[in-house]
C-alpha cells in the first residue's frame, strides 16, 4: 500500500472518530456514532497491517495480542457494574498511558520500523515529540492508577499532603525538561528510562494530594492527558489518525474538567494543587439551638402521594446504596397516581461527569424525564416535594446565601424552594466536603434517616396501605 | 424545549463552521508563507501541526455540543478512540528487527486492545440503556 493512500485512510478514520463524538449530541444518534467509531478503528488497524506487511510470525503475534487484550476488554465491558464506571474509566486511562510509554520505547529501540532514523541517529525532532509522549503517557499511567485506587475505595479519598510538595513537583518538572534536552543530545537508553521514571513519580505526586470530592475533575483531566500523549506520538509516527484523535480527546477531557470545575465553583489550578475535601471544616457553633424535623416512610408516602409534582434529586449516595431501581419503582407508583415526576441532576453529582444519568438510564428511567441544573432549577418553586436521595453539598443553600461558606458561589439545586424537601440520609453528619448543610434546619425540610435503598422501598410499601 | 436545544446546537455548529473556515484560511496563508520561505520544500511537521490545531478546534466545538446526559459515554468512547495508538504497537510488532522493540510493542498491543474492545463495548452497553418515555 502506498504511503499516500495510507495517509488518506488514516484521515478517513480520524473523520469517523469526529463523527463518533458528534453522534453523542443526542441519545438517538449516539448509537450510530459509536458504530462510526468502531469502523474508524477497524480502518486504522487494517491500514496499518497493509502498510507494515508483517511476516507470518509477526501476523500471528498480532492476532494473539489482539485476542488476549480484546477478550479481556470484552469481558470487562460485559461484567462491570454501572456504579463502578468511574473506576473503570480511570483504569482504562492508565492503560492508554502505559501503551503510549511502550510504543515510545519500541520506537526508541527500533526507530527504523517507524521511519524516524536509525538507532543512535534518531531525528532530534522525533526525539522531542517522543519524549513528550512518553512523559505525558507515564504521568497519565501512575496518575490514573492512583485515581483508580481512590475511586475504588482501596485508598482513602483523603488528600495526602507531603511537605514541600509544590517545590518537589516543580523540581521534577524542571528535571524532566533537562532530561529531554539530554536525550536529544545523547540518544542514550538510560536517559530515556530516567524520563519514564521521573514521569511515573510525578504522576503519583500530582494526584495523591487531590481529595475524593475533586475526583470528577481528576478523571476528566487524565482523559485529556491520555489524548495529548497520543497526539505527541502521532507526531513521531507521522500518523494523521493518531494526531486527530489525540487532539479530540485532549480537548474533550479539558472541556469536561472545565465543566466540572464550574459545577463546583473551583478554579482548575486550586483543584490541581490539591488539599480540598479531606479536612473537616470547623463546626459552625453560633450558639443557636437548631432543630431538625424528622419523618418516617409513612409521612413521606403521604406527602408524595398527595403531591402534584415531585422532583427527585439523586446523588452519589444513591449509587452507593444501589437505590436507583427502588427509586424508579417509586416514580412509577407516583406516576400511576397522576403525580408529575422529574429528575434533577447537578453537574458534579456522582464521581464522574454524567454518572447519574447512566445509573438512571440503567434503571430504565427515560432520558426525557431527567434534567440538568439550569433547565430545572426554576421549577422547584412549583414543586410540592423535592426528594433528595444521596446528594448533599449540591443542595446546600449556604452556597447561595452565606458568603462565608467555603462552597459559596457553587451552583446548587434550589430544593429548599419546593413546598417540602424530603432529605434521605444515613445520619445527620456533614457532607463530602465536610460542610454543615443549613437545609436540614429549614422549616420545609423533613429528614428521612436511613439507608437510601431501604427508605425508598419502605415509602413504596407505605403507599400500598 | 427540544426545539430550543436543537436550535442552539445548530447555532453552535454554524459558528463552528465559520470559525473553521477562518482557521483554514489562516492555516493556508501560514503554509504558503512557509512554502515560500523554505524554497518550496515544506517540512511535513508543519502540515501535521496544522491538522493538530484544526482538530483541537473541531474537538472543542463537537464536545461542547455533546449533551451532559452523555458525558460518561463520551469519556468511555474517547478512551476507546485514543487507543488508536495501537497503530504504533502494530508497526513495532509487525516490522521490528530488535527483540526488545517487539516485546514493548506486544505489551502496548495487548493494553490498547483491552481499551479498544472494552471502551467501545461498554459505551455500546451504556448507550443501549438510554430510552425515551413510552407514550
Amino acid at each position: 500500500m502506498s504511503v499516500n493512500l495510507a495517509s488518506f485512510l488514516y484521515l478517513v478514520s480520524g473523520v469517523l472518530f469526529i463523527m463518533a463524538l458528534r453522534g453523542l449530541s443526542h441519545p438517538t444518534t449516539s448509537r450510530q456514532g459509536n458504530t462510526y467509531g468502531m469502523v474508524g478503528m477497524g480502518i486504522a488497524i487494517l491500514t496499518t497491517l497493509a502498510l507494515a506487511r508483517p511476516t507470518l510470525g509477526g501476523f500471528f503475534l498480532i492476532l494473539l495480542g489482539l485476542a488476549i487484550g480484546g477478550g479481556a476488554g470484552a469481558l470487562i465491558a460485559r461484567r462491570i457494574a454501572m456504579t463502578s464506571m468511574p473506576q473503570l474509566v480511570a483504569a482504562f486511562h492508565s492503560l492508554v498511558g502505559l501503551a503510549a510509554v511502550m510504543v515510545a520505547a519500541a520506537a526508541m529501540y527500533a526507530p527504523g520500523s517507524f521511519g524516524i532514523g536509525l538507532v543512535g541517529a534518531i531525528h532530534g525532532q522525533a526525539l522531542v515529540e517522543m519524549s513528550l509522549g512518553v512523559a505525558i503517557g507515564a504521568i497519565t499511567f501512575t496518575g490514573s492508577v492512583i485515581a483508580f485506587l481512590k475511586l475504588d475505595g482501596r485508598m482513602s479519598g483523603k488528600p495526602i499532603l507531603l511537605p514541600m510538595r509544590h517545590v518537589v513537583n516543580a523540581a521534577l518538572g524542571a528535571l524532566l525538561v533537562l532530561l529531554i534536552i539530554l536525550l536529544v543530545g545523547t540518544q542514550s537508553y538510560a536517559v530515556f528510562w530516567l524520563i519514564v521514571l521521573v514521569s511515573l513519580a510525578l504522576g503519583v505526586l500530582l494526584i495523591i494530594p487531590i481529595g475524593g470530592a475533586d475526583m470528577p475533575v481528576v478523571v476528566s483531566m487524565l482523559n485529556s492527558y491520555s489524548g495529548w500523549a497520543a497526539a505527541a506520538l502521532g507526531f513521531t509516527l507521522g500518523n494523521l489518525a493518531l494526531i486527530i484523535t489525540g487532539a479530540l480527546v485532549g480537548s474533550s477531557g479539558a472541556i469536561l474538567s472545565y465543566i466540572m470545575c464550574k459545577g463546583m465553583n473551583r478554579s482548575f489550578i486550586s483543584v490541581i494543587l490539591g488539599g480540598f475535601g479531606g479536612e473537616t471544616a470547623a463546626a459552625v457553633d453560633d450558639g443557636i439551638e437548631r432543630t431538625v424535623k424528622q419523618g418516617s416512610a409513612d409521612d413521606a408516602a403521604y406527602l408524595m402521594a398527595n403531591a402534584s409534582k415531585v422532583i427527585i434529586v439523586p446523588g452519589y449516595g444513591m449509587a452507593v446504596a444501589q437505590a436507583q431501581h427502588a427509586l424508579r419503582e417509586l416514580a412509577d407508583r407516583l406516576k400511576a397516581n397522576g403525580v408529575e415526576v422529574k429528575y434533577a441532576i447537578h453537574p458534579v453529582a456522582g464521581r464522574m461527569p454524567g454518572h447519574m444519568n447512566v445509573l438512571l438510564a440503567e434503571a430504565n428511567v427515560p432520558y426525557d424525564e431527567v434534567f440538568e441544573l439550569e433547565d430545572i432549577n426554576s421549577e422547584f418553586a412549583q414543586a410540592d416535594v423535592a426528594y433528595v436521595i444521596g446528594a448533599n453539598d449540591v443542595t446546600n443553600p449556604s452556597a447561595r446565601d452565606d458568603k462565608s461558606s467555603p462552597i459559596y458561589g457553587m451552583p446548587i439545586l434550589d430544593v429548599d424552594k419546593a413546598k417540602t424537601c424530603l432529605f434521605v440520609k444515613r445520619s445527620l453528619g456533614s457532607g463530602y466536603a465536610g460542610i454543615d448543610n443549613t437545609l436540614f434546619y429549614k422549616d420545609g425540610t423533613m429528614m428521612l434517616l436511613g439507608d437510601a435503598k431501604k427508605m425508598t422501598e419502605d415509602i413504596v410499601k407505605a403507599m400500598d396501605h | 424545549m427540544e426545539n430550543n436545544s436543537v436550535e442552539t446546537a445548530l447555532d453552535q455548529l454554524d459558528r463552528a463552521v465559520a470559525n473553521l473556515r477562518l482557521t483554514l484560511d489562516n492555516a493556508d496563508s501560514v503554509a504558503d508563507a512557509v512554502h515560500v520561505a523554505s524554497g518550496g520544500v515544506v517540512d511535513p511537521f508543519v502540515f501535521r501541526l496544522a491538522i493538530f490545531v484544526l482538530a483541537i478546534f473541531v474537538g472543542y466545538y463537537v464536545v461542547w455540543s455533546v449533551t451532559p446526559a452523555l458525558h460518561t459515554p463520551l469519556m468511555a468512547v474517547t478512551n476507546a478512540i485514543s487507543s488508536v495508538i495501537v497503530v504504533g504497537a502494530l508497526l513495532a510488532v509487525g516490522i521490528s528487527a530488535s527483540g526488545l522493540a517487539t516485546g514493548f510493542g506486544f505489551i502496548a498491543l495487548v493494553l490498547a486492545a483491552v481499551n479498544i474492545f472494552g471502551g467501545f463495548l461498554v459505551t455500546q452497553r451504556m448507550l443501549a440503556m438510554y430510552k425515551k418515555k413510552e407514550r
